[in-house]
């Protein structure tokens, strides 16, 4: 793998930029592999580069139906947080934070995590009460989360409108850590240093059935490429899960859904700080470019379109020139839907499935992108170990039998 | 997307709520159904790329609850019929 710093930008442009290598290969797929990833988003990239690393399984193909990072991947709002409620989900997305605040160093690939900070604003007394609950129980785990007053709350956002409208805000709660990050470089990062250990990655490889033994185990996919052979199958598919686990025999408490997301024009700095609001569900934040990146509710019905309607489109366009009326006449530069699993208690989907050899990571909804380092590196270890890892095992898909739900409805931070 | 009301006539998505899959069939008897069987009916979906039978409710018109076929990778509507009917056959 060619390694990217300062030095070697300056010799690359010294030498016209001729030398450059594609950073990652794009390989025929092998009749057979140890473990086969579904899904070239960051989830299964990750997965694919964890299992190379942490567990030195390199005989490990990426099959991506489009491209690297084309789905859910390349279309969330980048945001990265843990401020959840239980104790599973706090472990699993501070694991994740974790990760995220070592990755560009550990690829050696500038994933442009800014840990700007994020402000959540409550707007009535029953707003303030859960935040405090909220941030009690954050605090209570070691996770940053300070309830903050009306001046701190103007002080970082000083175009947010505070007083004498519909919804004044009250105070708020905040969290350090929180940040974004550059999406497309994450999964490039992961696809890169993936690659460089060896995994294969194979874009434009459509699954289309699953072959099983007389035991009911998947022993190969057929795929548009031919048929793969393998052992272990980890399906990382998030929006077409269903899709899949129908393919393979199972149904999942999974509904697709659309979250639309918004950038506007490009803009002068007007805000340093991400943007969450419990009243009407908005979060924005200013990309390093200068768009605004927002984006609100769910399409609450059945959608494989990958694009949203306008009612949900004017709600959250609404909620933005309301609490920052000074964005009112900024341009929408883009619109667009994603596909997202929406599960009945908000919480992800990790782990085994009824068909043996088949393992999922799935039902993110819509906060996939903050938890993708650490759903890699959970399901790498769980399919090198065999057994969950202790901070995924909470989030088994025999959770729907037990009962025993980690109901996020709140903690997810967008209405359901 | 403009939703057929059985009785107002076709309107804007916004007056509508979606319900959801439509004619869950509820196992019974209870003492008898097994933790999988309400498991399925409880929380598993079948969630399909392509025609979904579902429910919708004009819940800023005159209430009514009604089924749909509906595509959910066009969203192209293909039949509207009464809550407590069977789906109509589509044409291929």
């Amino acid at each position: 793998m060619q390694r990217y710093s300062g030095w070697r930008v300056l010799r690359e442009g010294l030498a016209g930029n001729r030398n450059w290598q594609p950073a990652w290969r794009s390989p025929s797929p092998k009749p057979r592999y140890d473990v086969v990833i579904i899904g070239g988003g960051g989830h299964g990239l990750a997965t694919a580069y964890y299992l190379a690393k942490n567990h030195n399984i390199t005989n490990v193909a990426v099959l991506e139906r489009g491209w690297i990072g084309g789905g859910n991947t390349g279309r969330n709002t980048t945001v990265i947080r843990s401020n959840y409620f239980y104790p599973e989900s706090i472990a699993l997305f501070q694991h994740s934070i974790d990760l995220y605040e070592n990755l560009s160093k550990e690829l050696n690939y500038n994933i442009m995590f800014s840990q700007r900070g994020l402000v959540s604003t409550g707007h009535t007394r029953h707003d303030m009460e859960l935040m405090a609950r909220w941030a009690g129980v954050m605090q209570a785990h070691g996770v940053d989360a300070d309830l903050i007053d009306v001046a701190e709350v103007k002080r970082r956002l000083p175009r947010l409108v505070t007083e004498h409208v519909h919804l004044p805000v009250l105070g708020g709660f905040a969290q350090k850590r929180a940040g974004t990050a550059r999406h497309d470089a994450v999964a490039w990062g992961y696809a890169r240093g993936a690659d460089a250990l060896g995994v294969d990655i194979i874009q434009n490889c459509e699954v289309q059935a699953f072959v099983k033994n007389s035991a009911g185990r998947v022993t190969s996919v057929k795929t548009n490429l031919g048929e793969i052979g393998t052992d272990t199958i980890v399906l990382s598919v998030a929006g077409n899960s269903s899709v899949l686990a129908k393919a393979a025999g199972f149904d999942l408490p999974v509904t697709s859904m659309t979250l639309q997301a918004f950038v506007s024009e490009p803009l002068k700095p007007v805000l340093d700080t991400i943007f969450l609001s419990l009243a009407t569900g908005l979060y924005v934040s200013q990309s390093d470019k200068g768009g605004l990146v927002f984006g609100g509710g769910l399409d609450i019905y059945n959608s494989y379109g990958q694009r949203g309607g306008f009612p949900v489109a004017q709600q959250v366009i609404g909620a933005l020139t309301e609490h920052f009326p000074s964005f009112g006449r900024v341009r929408l530069l883009r619109q667009w839907g994603g596909t997202v699993d929406i599960v009945h208690d908000s919480s992800p989907i990790l782990g085994h499935t009824p068909v043996p050899g088949l393992l999922i990571n799935c039902g993110w909804g819509t906060g996939g992108f903050k938890a993708i380092p650490a759903g890699g590196w959970l399901m790498a270890y769980h399919v090198a170990t065999g057994q969950p890892h202790q901070i995924a095992a909470p989030f088994g898909l025999s959770r729907f039998e037990t009962g025993r739900f980690i109901d996020e409805a709140a903690g997810a931070g967008i209405a359901h | 997307m403009l939703i057929p009301c059985p009785f107002c006539g076709p309107r804007d998505m916004s007056e509508f709520r979606c319900g959801g899959q439509s004619a869950i069939v509820r196992p019974v008897p209870a003492q008898q159904v097994s933790d999988e069987a309400w498991s399925n009916y409880m929380f598993m979906r079948p969630n399909p790329r392509g025609v979904l039978a579902e429910r919708w409710v004009h819940q800023g018109g005159c209430g009514t609850w009604f089924n749909i076929l509906r595509n959910t990778v066009s969203h192209e509507i293909m039949a509207v019929y009464a809550i407590d009917a069977a789906p109509p056959e589509l044409k291929p």
